[in-house]
């Protein structure tokens, strides 16, 4: 039992020019990236400007063992191929245009509708939509917002920490971004929603062996999906994908879901995302790609998120999940949502249940499944410290929020959000459909500090953090050490003329711009670590000493490998 | 500024603070109106931040298609 699995967070923003409200996102986007290479570049740092390398994307490829075909696949869904950029070149999918009045229209051609905002200097890399950064992260255009993939890492803790580092490179690049000459001022967002009929997501992935049956994940992760944002809900103003009622509700995402299991994200999403694309061996691994959960401006609330779900994989993976069947798990989703009292009960096999007990099936299971692990029949090891920690934390909260709601403000965003929302409310006599209200759900998520109300309430001393100013700058520098991130995190840094591509699990070289490519291939998430790869990246004689040391290292067939390496401190 | 997570401690409020409340039942309420006076005093600060003309600028909030 342990919460230190392999798993990478991914963030799409928000992204919003006041002034020009019209403008193409995937332009805007694309400055964005571009300004933060520009940013790194000119302080003397660096950036791989490669192509990604799409040989080893297939999010066509479905977990339930058939493949979508192409002709039937929403063109939104198509990011395997650079068509998948024509945005960049043809207008933006832009199924909110039809919401809002035109204040301006930006016939295409035009600089403002190419987003011609931003002029390359001498030296700069050429225009990017695809960056690999130095800590191993992705930063690149998706679906017309900016998206940070975190690099990968081991458990919820250091995950986090990379997806908050997050919020720095978009803040760097906004910042870089207003320095241009003409630039509209770009506004980022933590959030997942624009209340006007339109989604994006804050993904988790995690690493999971392939021999578990994706029926009996699906069995135990839809009931605990349905109520797991009553301890990491975001908060919302406003009810229904278009807000068409006024109200508050736990969860961002919450309205737009619309199936149980599924392969879409863009569409028609659903609870349990069958995508099936593990970026490492396939006959070892499969990558849940979990697309339920709100971006968390609170690193507790995303602890918690990401914590807790490691911990019930753990209980599904040895078939000791709660037996508990939601009747209707997509109507369940927004019932517990739309009552930020957690009186509401749904249905269940097992009669009618709150969000909270619902959890508490969950905690239980994982306490007897900790206590089972650390007594005579199990290792004999009590659980390694972060797991101790998520457990606790989480019998803690569930405990406040049963007491009383508002006494975990400090911990969980929608909770800190509701608190602030009331007290508006109180003084200035507000309806829930008072655009005050609707402005503080969205700065909220704002990621500047001076300007974002999460960090407002950090700065009063009203919410806990996990991680000092200090770490997270340094996690938006340094890869993590623990997975093959630092390898392509630290070529990026000390050796990027050596790199001609990289993805999550590949990595191409050539000792001179000349020279064939060598594809070292990273099929296991946990090799390329520091302890593994620093010599021949630190101590190599040559270029070719170098690609020659890192194949031999991890040429180790799989032959010579035990057991798939997915909870090494188990 | 870093706060760790609390371990083994049970319930209630932020923390780090001096003694533990004892739950008289009274006592999550108090605490609960205690807490919104502290948050209205904050409110000011928070006025100065805010955007201006919040209608316009929550309408004009307008994302394209995402995941």
């Amino acid at each position: 039992m342990s919460v230190r699995r392999l798993i990478g967070m991914e963030t799409e923003y928000g992204i919003h020019a006041p002034a020009n409200p019209r403008a193409s996102h995937v332009a805007l986007s694309i400055e964005l990236v571009n300004a933060y290479a520009a940013a790194v570049t000119e302080d003397g740092g660096t950036v791989a400007g490669a192509e990604w390398d799409y040989r080893s994307e297939s999010p066509l490829v479905d977990a339930r063992g058939w493949v979508l075909p192409r002709s039937a696949a929403h063109p939104s869904q198509l990011t395997d191929s650079a068509s998948a950029l024509e945005g960049v070149s043809g207008p933006d999918a832009a199924p909110a245009d039809v919401a809002v009045e035109e204040p301006e229209f930006h016939p295409p051609g035009t600089a403002e509708w190419r987003g011609d905002f931003f002029t390359l200097r001498e030296g700069q890399p050429r225009l990017l939509t695809n960056l690999v950064l130095t800590n191993g992260a992705r930063f690149y255009v998706d679906h017309a917002h900016p998206e940070y993939s975190a690099p990968e890492t081991l458990g919820a803790r250091r995950a986090v920490l990379y997806d908050v580092a997050g919020d720095l490179v978009v803040r760097r690049a906004a910042q870089r971004l207003s320095r241009e000459e003409g630039s509209p001022e770009l506004l980022l967002y933590k959030n997942n929603t624009d209340s006007k009929s339109v989604s994006y997501g804050a993904h988790e992935n995690y690493l999971v062996p392939r021999s578990v049956s994706f029926d009996a994940l699906t069995a135990g992760l839809i009931p605990f999906f349905v109520v797991r944002q009553v301890i990491c809900g975001a908060g919302r103003v406003g009810i229904g994908p278009t807000s068409a009622r006024p109200g508050f509700q736990i969860s961002q995402r919450a309205d737009f879901f619309e199936e149980q299991v599924g392969l879409e994200t863009t569409v028609r999403r659903p609870i349990i995302n069958t995508r099936d694309e593990p970026h490492a061996d396939i006959d070892r691994h499969r990558r849940l790609h979990v697309i339920i959960g709100d971006a968390n401006m609170s690193e507790y609330s995303a602890w918690l998120r990401v914590g807790t779900t490691a911990l019930v994989l753990d209980l599904i993976e040895s078939g000791t999940a709660p037996e508990v069947t939601l009747l209707d798990p997509v109507r369940a989703l927004k019932d517990v949502s739309h009552d930020p009292t957690l009186r509401t009960r749904v249905a269940t096999d097992r009669g009618p249940l709150t969000a909270l007990q619902i959890h508490r099936l969950y905690l239980e299971a994982a306490r007897a499944r900790a206590d089972e692990a650390a007594g005579p029949e199990g290792p004999g090891l009590a659980p390694d410290t972060e797991t101790a920690e998520v457990l606790a934390a989480w019998s803690n909260l569930l405990d406040d929020l049963e007491a009383d709601v508002s006494s975990a403000a400090d911990r969980v965003d929608w909770v800190a959000k509701l608190g602030l929302l009331e007290s508006y409310r109180r003084r200035d006599g507000l309806d829930w459909d008072a655009p005050l209200l609707g402005m503080i759900d969205l700065q909220y998520a704002d990621v500047r500090p001076e300007k974002g109300l999460y960090h407002r309430l950090v700065r009063a001393g009203r919410m806990r953090r996990l991680f000092t100013d200090e770490e997270v700058a340094r996690a938006a520098q340094d890869p993590p050490e623990e997975t093959r991130a630092w390898l392509r995190g630290t070529l990026v840094a000390r050796r990027p003329e050596l790199l001609a591509g990289a993805s999550w699990d590949q990595i191409l070289l050539r000792p001179h711009p000349d020279a064939p490519i060598t594809r070292l291939a990273l099929p296991e998430p946990t090799d390329g670590t520091r302890a593994q790869t620093e010599g021949p990246v630190t101590r190599a004689e040559d270029p070719r000493a170098l690609i020659a040391g890192l194949r031999e290292i991890l040429e180790t067939g799989p032959d010579q490998r035990e057991a798939p390496p997915r909870r090494p401190s188990d | 500024m870093s706060t760790q997570p609390q371990r083994g401690r049970s319930a209630h409020g932020p923390g780090d603070e001096e003694g533990a409340d004892q739950d008289v039942p009274a006592a999550g309420n108090v605490q609960a109106t205690q807490q919104a006076q502290e948050l209205d005093g904050l409110l000011d600060e928070i006025d100065s931040v805010l955007e201006s003309n919040a209608e316009e600028f929550v309408r004009g909030f307008v994302q394209k298609g995402g995941q």
